[in-house]
């Protein structure tokens, strides 16, 4: 076999053999391999966190990281930043009639790589296939349960006075895809930013007990959860567009389609609200920690109307950076 | 970033604002009665508001946004020209992205994509072609629209086509010329401006001649401009400079890009494949005579009005917009009596809110904190 077929979800023989031969091949976890209906959980002390998210981009296998590794740490992410260690991940796979054999095992390699490298354990999961046309090739959803531990963090928790830290150059993951897309034919050597963040939350938060919130920032970029921030917690916020990192390639695809990197999505990026006083140790915590080494200060959290987020340019005037609108469409010229 | 980052500089903006303020005050301008210049473009209007060039003015000196946003100023019997098109069974339809979101009077583009049509993104004319290649068995149609800036696409892939023979390929042509458009601003009565920032990337294909008009006849100079911060203040100086010598002149900022006698392949493809309208209805403005193109009779069995036997029903514009009157600067559009409260960029009513271009679009997005309530 080399291409999945309806077969594949019968609930068959044919079944069996992809779950045994493909699936458990890389998932290699005694409780999937137990092939009950649910995973049995020991207790873990104190609260528990837990999420769940769906994956679909085109194409599936991106320059810097593929649906399989995007499907695992976007969960774990979420656990990292409301603070929890991630334990338990489950991993759901829709697959479209068709789809090459060789991708799903390229897939599904790096997504065990990535639990991997998170340190969850990947015991749940369910394959279905669709006729032709029903779904994109592949679409995974995953859930996650983590162990609370450290400061209680929201988006509402921000205070006027607190310093805004960005991990590193936004808007990589979003050009990325644009790039990779074949319709734009372009060789922009753009990587996306996919990457584990727990590694990066912890340090944070060991070096910043001070910590309001953290925030991954996926789709709708920055400025998207800039102004989740501002509206929960009924404040402005100020950036200084001087002090953003970005990447001169993803900067020259934005300007040539005529996008806004801070709306563009990252998938290895976060953004952390902390005590002015501590932010400098963050911030230093941050840069030696992995994924961390372009953090930067970008603004501040001010008094001022509600839900407010506005950046001073490098020319001195003051504009808003607005919740984006919707799909993102490239200007005509 | 080369060509951007140089002219996105902050201490070389500081120190053209500077030079600004002196002309200004040599000019003893009345900041009750500020000289009002128009930027033309689009790419201009959206450049100064998302790098808040008009804080960097000095008192005296107003930006007046103009009309070249050529996806605001579609009508709305085009667009529903469009979704019909796209409705139509087997059809593929392509588009610029942007122009998706502009209303028509019964949906846009994008909900008749949600609705089922098949409506394509694509970045250039030539992508629809080669979806006329790649699906000989389904009508395509190619959506252009723009000022000259776009035109030549529009034209080479035409020549293809008719070389080709695309038999399932066709053009709906939008296309605009802001000559005729600069003139209908100029001759309106309403009309109180001092000079122009002329458009970068449509005098890249015509140059800078065919604005002599605008000297000659009308007294007001025009200084075609690039996109970039440094780029429209230098343009902004170099009419306060005539001002103060006393000329009033066409004159080019934009040097980089733009030759005084503009692209003669672009021009010369424009030719053969376009002709002008009596008129063309414009979003806001009426109708503007001259100041639209369609296809030659060559290519004709190209021509999706031809083709199909569109007509494109003249529909008003809501009765509360006041977009024409932004469009030649008799209000600013904070002074709209809509902006903001029935027409924002999630629910555009006049075509200055559909794209991030346009005038209400741009002040919405980048400066609506700074509107007395």
């Amino acid at each position: 076999m080399n291409r999945i077929t309806l077969a594949h979800g019968s609930g068959g023989q044919a079944m069996q053999d992809l779950l045994r031969e493909v699936v458990l091949r890389h998932f290699d976890d005694p409780l999937l391999r137990a092939m009950e209906d649910c995973a049995r959980l020991q207790p873990v002390a104190g609260e528990l966190a837990f999420t769940t998210d769906s994956f679909v981009v085109d194409p599936p296998e991106f320059p810097g990281g593929d649906i399989g590794r995007l499907a695992v740490f976007g969960s774990v992410n979420d656990l990292a930043v409301g603070g929890a260690q991630p334990l338990w991940l489950s991993f759901s796979l829709i697959l479209e009639e068709g789809l090459d054999l060789e991708r799903l095992q390229r897939i599904l390699a790096s997504a065990a790589a990535a639990a991997r490298e998170a340190g969850v354990r990947i015991v749940a999961g369910d394959t279905k296939v669709v006729p032709r046309g029903a779904a994109d090739q592949i679409y995974i959803n995953t859930a996650a349960i983590g162990r609370m531990g450290g400061p209680r963090l929201s988006v509402a928790a921000a205070r006027p006075g607190d310093a805004v830290l960005l991990s590193g150059d936004p808007g990589r993951h979003g050009a990325a895809i644009l790039a990779a897309r074949k319709d734009l034919r372009l060789s922009a050597p753009i990587l996306s930013d996919c990457a584990n963040l727990h590694p990066l939350c912890a340090a944070i938060l060991a070096a910043g007990p001070g910590t309001r919130c953290l925030r991954d920032a996926t789709r709708g970029g920055v400025a998207a959860v800039l102004n989740e921030m501002a509206l929960a917690s009924a404040c402005a916020i100020r950036l200084d567009e001087e002090a953003v990192p970005l990447d001169p390639v993803v900067q020259g695809l934005c300007e040539l389609l005529g996008l806004d990197p801070f709306s563009l999505a990252c998938e290895g990026r976060l953004l952390a609200v902390v005590a002015d006083a501590q932010a400098e140790a963050v911030l230093a915590a941050m840069r030696a920690a992995p994924q961390g080494a372009g953090a930067r200060r970008i603004g501040v959290v001010r008094e001022g109307p509600p839900g407010r987020v506005s950046m001073r340019s490098a020319l001195g005037g003051e504009r808003i950076l607005d919740m984006p609108l919707g799909e993102l469409l490239p200007r005509i010229c | 970033m080369k060509y951007v980052s140089e002219f996105r500089d902050g201490v070389r903006a500081r120190r053209l604002a500077a030079e600004l303020a002196r002309q200004a005050a040599v000019l003893a301008l009345d900041p009750a009665r500020p000289l009002r210049i128009m930027e033309v473009c689009g790419g201009h209007t959206h450049a100064i508001f998302r790098f808040g060039l008009h804080e960097l003015l000095p008192p005296g000196v107003e930006f007046v946004h103009g009309p070249g946003c050529p996806v605001c100023v579609l009508p709305m019997g085009r667009v529903d020209e469009c979704v019909a098109l796209a409705e139509r069974p087997g059809m593929i339809f392509a588009s610029f992205g942007d122009a998706l979101r502009v209303p028509g009077s019964r949906k846009s583009l994008q909900q008749a994509r949600a609705d089922g049509a098949d409506v394509r993104v694509v970045y250039s004319p030539l992508d629809a072609l080669a979806l006329a290649r790649d699906n000989p068995d389904r009508e395509v149609v190619f959506f252009a629209l723009g000022f000259e800036t776009t035109m030549p696409g529009t034209a080479l892939c035409l020549q293809q086509a008719r070389e080709e023979g695309l038999d399932n390929f066709s053009v709906y042509c939008n296309h605009i010329t802001i000559v005729a458009t600069l003139r209908a601003i100029l001759q309106s009565p309403d009309m109180r401006l001092d000079g122009f920032l002329g458009p970068g990337h449509v005098s890249m294909v015509i140059g800078q001649r065919p604005y002599a008009f605008v000297a000659e006849q009308f007294g007001k100079p025009l200084v075609v401009t690039g996109f970039e911060p440094l780029d429209v203040l230098q343009g902004l100086h170099m009419l306060l400079a005539q001002r103060l010598d006393g000329r009033c002149e066409i004159e080019n900022q934009y040097r980089r890009v733009v030759l005084p006698g503009g692209n003669a392949a672009a021009l010369t493809a424009i030719a053969e494949v376009f002709e002008l309208r009596e008129f063309f209805e414009w979003r806001g403005l009426g109708s503007i005579d001259h100041s639209g193109v369609r296809l030659r009779p060559a290519y004709a069995r190209f021509d999706a009005e031809t083709r199909y036997g569109l007509r494109a029903p003249h529909i008003a514009d809501p009765k509360s917009c006041q977009c024409g009157e932004v469009l030649k600067g008799v209000i600013r559009p904070e002074q709209c009596k809509v902006f903001g409260r029935q027409c924002t960029p999630q629910n555009p009513l006049g075509a200055l809110m559909v794209s991030s271009e346009g005038a209400c679009a741009a002040v919405w997005q980048y400066g609506r904190h700074r509107i007395r309530a």
